[in-house]
């Protein structure tokens, strides 16, 4: 893989792997650490040809043994270093719990601001892929439960590429979640080459609904839209980019334009970033609503392995253009 | 706490609209004032409430149309608080709750088969019209009047598209809304068809009717009639009718098993004489609002609110006691030139007094043949409550009633009440 | 007053009682009670209203004379006070 040059065609696989290989050269302290990452060039081959580049020092093996080098991630990050862990996916991330959660996420406060944890990690998340219910989980909203971490979901091919160095620069643990289904999608590098960790983005402008979304279901939002614009539907797509903390003010900007909304998560929806999302819209724009808040999640089962039923789990978009139009009543 | 429900007006009503409220939160209620309009589907009427006390809640919004019995209002009775109100709603909608299926949230009004076992269900759900919160906040800003806007959104919810709309089009004037009157007019006269189709089905379809019918010589009654006109002011001169009514009146008092209703199978006699008049509507279509207490009643008395009860008739604005509480229909077709009249009974009554024309007729008394002015008396009785020898009996006392017209003058408050002799 | 003048009330008050009576199709010479649909007590009220507007006294005993609108109107001009 070459260096990028600004405003050419590229996969979000590949604008991940410019991001981590402009950290790395720029910044000594930076490594990669993780199952796979070096030798095997990353499961889902974000890493590759960065061993030879780099050497074994600054891409590091590790055992299958989330737990531990989560731990040594924290430990380097303590210790000065700029770790950038791959933990291969959410899934796994379950058995590094105690380290992000009890540990890089709290150190900050237990330490009565003594220590800092400027650690990155990286997971792959979500379904859609013929993987099963054991490999198909989408936790983001989970971790963004967490105060003390950052969670972000670089949806598009700009995010994929710049995030990174953000995340890198933030002082405290930020989890990055690339949507599994995104990886081999392709488009256009904008010659922008700064994003925030902040700010939620409006992808699509629209005046009738929004549709607030991110990571894998942005696309499916995207199309929803276009298919609804058929219909004289106008609607504005928020990607949310930034899990914790939500810009909410964006949420409620656009729901005060568009006076619906409907929230578009491929977590289940109980107890969900949905649920979340809701609720703010709740708290702020309630007396701008021209409708109930609705929600497209997956469905409350484990995710299933048979193509046409994990299809039906998962939000899509003609669930999506149904929930809008339920919203409009007649108009629809 | 008092539960003002929507009153049924009329066999015929299982649900009405409500057009008005004439009272609002933390006005006193006087027993038989009249605190809202509803209309039902034959006329816009004024409904008294029987109780006292201080309106606690409005819980039913202008233009829903609700089943009868629906609660459509909460009254503190003395000594009760606001926060009491507050507290019994919530009981309301607690049991509600209870009872509501899971799939039953749109606020679906069915017809109401047994109206007071349901309603508690159906009224909490049409407790509230749905408005979106930003098309209220819009028709603030815009101090327009949500009760005339018609919600589009999803389950019926006004929007703020609605509100848009509704604006615009009143800024666009006074054209439309003549067309809308003219097709409320022709709602109006197809929905009151409806339902006297439905009443009168019933009627045929569950009352064993039997008829009689009875020539009754009127010389008497005109000719004292006649001198009593004479000496009245134009303004106070009685017609024929008024005797009429009040003979039926008095002879009902007589033969009470046609006075009063038929319900769950059995007969009730009705305390109270009063005579529901029928009373054609120009437009087409009938009501038969009641005389109250005809049988106490003088006959300048009965005059005065025969002729206030039949212009109310035709301008809508009946009380609900009026619609609900007539124990039995007198129909008097004469006007229209017909000999006589054979009813159908207005359920739940059981009887219904027809008089035709009063016609000049060869008439024999005491062997001889004289010319008097006739009127043929009929009645169409229900022959589950009683029998043609009753009816017979009862036809027969109206004809001496009408041979006695100066007794029809006269408040015979004594007949059946234990007042010293 | 003239008879025209007299027509003219009798009609108006004619139209409160029956709002859909049209004046023009109105035969003047024939009984009105056949071309307008008046019960006994829309009558009354057509006699009260026209001792209202013109403070003629009617007695009952002169009903009978007053078939047609022609009937009513000379009736009316030749007692107007």
């Amino acid at each position: 893989m070459s260096d990028n040059t600004n405003n050419r065609r590229i996969s979000y696989r590949a604008a991940l792997h410019d991001g981590l290989r402009e950290a790395l050269q720029q910044d000594p302290r930076v490594f990669l650490l993780g199952e796979d990452v070096g030798r095997y060039g990353g499961t889902y081959a974000v890493s590759r040809g960065l061993l030879d580049e780099f050497g074994p020092e600054r891409i590091r093996d590790t055992p299958l043994s989330e737990l531990a080098f989560v731990g040594i991630g924290i430990g380097a990050a303590l210790g000065g270093m700029r770790p950038i862990v791959e933990v291969m996916t959410v899934n796994f991330s379950l058995l590094a719990l105690d380290q992000i959660i009890n540990t890089a996420a709290i150190y900050h406060h237990m330490s009565g601001g003594q220590f800092s944890v400027p650690l990155v990690i990286r997971m792959s998340t979500g379904a859609g892929r013929q993987v099963a219910a054991q490999h198909s989980n989408s936790f983001e909203g989970w971790y963004a439960h967490i105060p003390g971490i950052k969670i972000l979901a670089p949806a598009t091919i700009e995010d994929a590429r710049y995030i990174l160095a953000a995340a890198l620069a933030d002082p405290d643990p930020v989890l990055l979640f690339e949507h599994a289904a995104l990886y081999n999608v392709e488009g256009e590098l904008p010659a922008n080459e700064t994003v925030d960790i902040k700010s939620a983005k409006v992808r699509r402008k629209g005046t009738d609904v929004t549709l607030i979304t991110y990571g894998g279901s942005l696309p499916k939002a995207l199309q929803a839209a276009e298919a609804m614009a058929q219909d004289n539907i106008s609607a504005e797509v928020l990607d949310l980019r930034v899990l914790r903390p939500l810009d909410t003010e964006a949420i409620v900007a656009s729901v005060r334009k568009c006076h619906r909304a409907v929230v578009i998560d491929e977590g289940w929806r109980s107890g969900s970033l949905s649920a979340e999302v809701m609720a703010r819209i709740m708290e702020q724009a309630f007396f701008d609503l021209d409708a109930p808040v609705a929600r497209v999640c997956a469905e409350e089962v484990p995710i299933p392995y048979a193509r046409h039923l994990e299809e039906a789990a998962l939000p899509q978009p003609e669930k999506i253009v149904a929930a809008v139009k339920a919203l409009l009543g007649e108009r629809a | 706490m008092i539960e003002f429900k929507l009153p049924s007006l009329g066999a015929d009503m299982d649900e009405g609209t409500l057009l008005e409220w004439l009272v609002k939160p933390g006005d006193e209620v006087k027993k038989g004032q009249i605190v809202a309009i509803v209309d039902t589907s034959k006329a816009a009427v004024d409904v008294e409430c029987w109780q006292e006390g201080t309106v606690a809640g409005l819980l039913v919004a202008p233009q829903q149309k609700v089943p009868v019995g629906t609660v459509l209002a909460l009254l503190l009775e003395a000594g009760e608080s606001a926060a009491d109100a507050d507290k019994y709603k919530c009981e309301m909608l607690a049991k509600f709750s209870e009872l509501a299926q899971p799939a039953a949230v749109a606020p679906v009004v069915a017809a109401a088969p047994a109206p007071t076992a349901v309603p508690l269900k159906k009224s909490a759900l049409a407790g509230r019209r749905l408005i979106t919160p930003v098309a209220r906040k819009r028709a603030l800003e815009l101090n327009l009047d949500l009760d005339i806007v018609t919600g589009s959104g999803p389950r019926g919810a006004v929007t703020l598209e609605d509100v848009e709309q509704a604006v615009t089009k009143l800024a666009q004037g006074a054209a439309a809304p003549n067309n809308k009157q003219a097709d409320r007019q022709a709602d109006r006269q197809a929905e009151m068809r409806k339902a006297i189709a439905a009443a009168m089905s019933r009627s045929k379809r569950e009352i064993p009717h039997y008829y009689l019918a009875e020539p009754i010589p009127m010389a008497r009654a005109l000719a004292w009639l006649a001198q009593e006109n004479i000496q009245r002011p134009m303004a106070e001169r009685l017609l024929p009718a008024v005797l009429l009514l009040k003979a039926v009146a008095q002879a009902l008092r007589k033969y009470p098993e046609l006075n009063g209703f038929y319900r769950d199978g059995a007969f009730q006699q009705a305390v109270r004489v009063n005579p529901g008049v029928a009373v054609s509507l120009r437009q087409g279509g009938l009501l038969a609002p009641a005389l109250l207490d005809a049988d106490r009643k003088n006959l300048a008395m009965l005059m005065q609110e025969l002729g206030n009860l039949v212009k109310r008739t035709r301008t809508g604005s009946l009380k609900s006691s009026e619609l609900s509480e007539a124990t039995i229909t007198v129909t008097n077709l004469g006007d229209q030139g017909v000999e006589s009249v054979f009813g159908v009974i207005y359920p739940p009554q059981v009887a219904l007094v027809g008089f035709g024309r009063i016609i000049d007729k060869a008439w024999v008394e005491g062997g001889q043949v004289k010319v008097q002015p006739i009127v043929v008396a009929s009645l169409a009785a229900d022959h589950r409550v009683s029998d043609g020898h009753r009816g017979a009996l009862f036809l027969a006392e109206l004809r001496e009633q009408l041979q006695q017209p100066e007794a029809l003058e006269k408040i015979s408050d004594t007949n059946q009440e234990s007042e010293p002799p | 007053m003239t008879e025209n003048e007299v027509q003219q009330i009798a009609l108006s008050v004619l139209a409160s009682i029956a709002p859909e009576v049209d004046g023009e199709q109105l035969q003047a010479d024939q009984p009105l009670r056949k071309q307008v649909d008046l019960d006994s007590m829309d009558w009354l009220n057509f006699l009260l209203g026209l001792n209202e507007k013109l403070r003629v006294e009617i007695p009952e005993a002169d009903y009978v004379r007053l078939v047609t609108l022609n009937d009513v109107v000379k009736y009316l001009v030749a007692k107007l006070p």
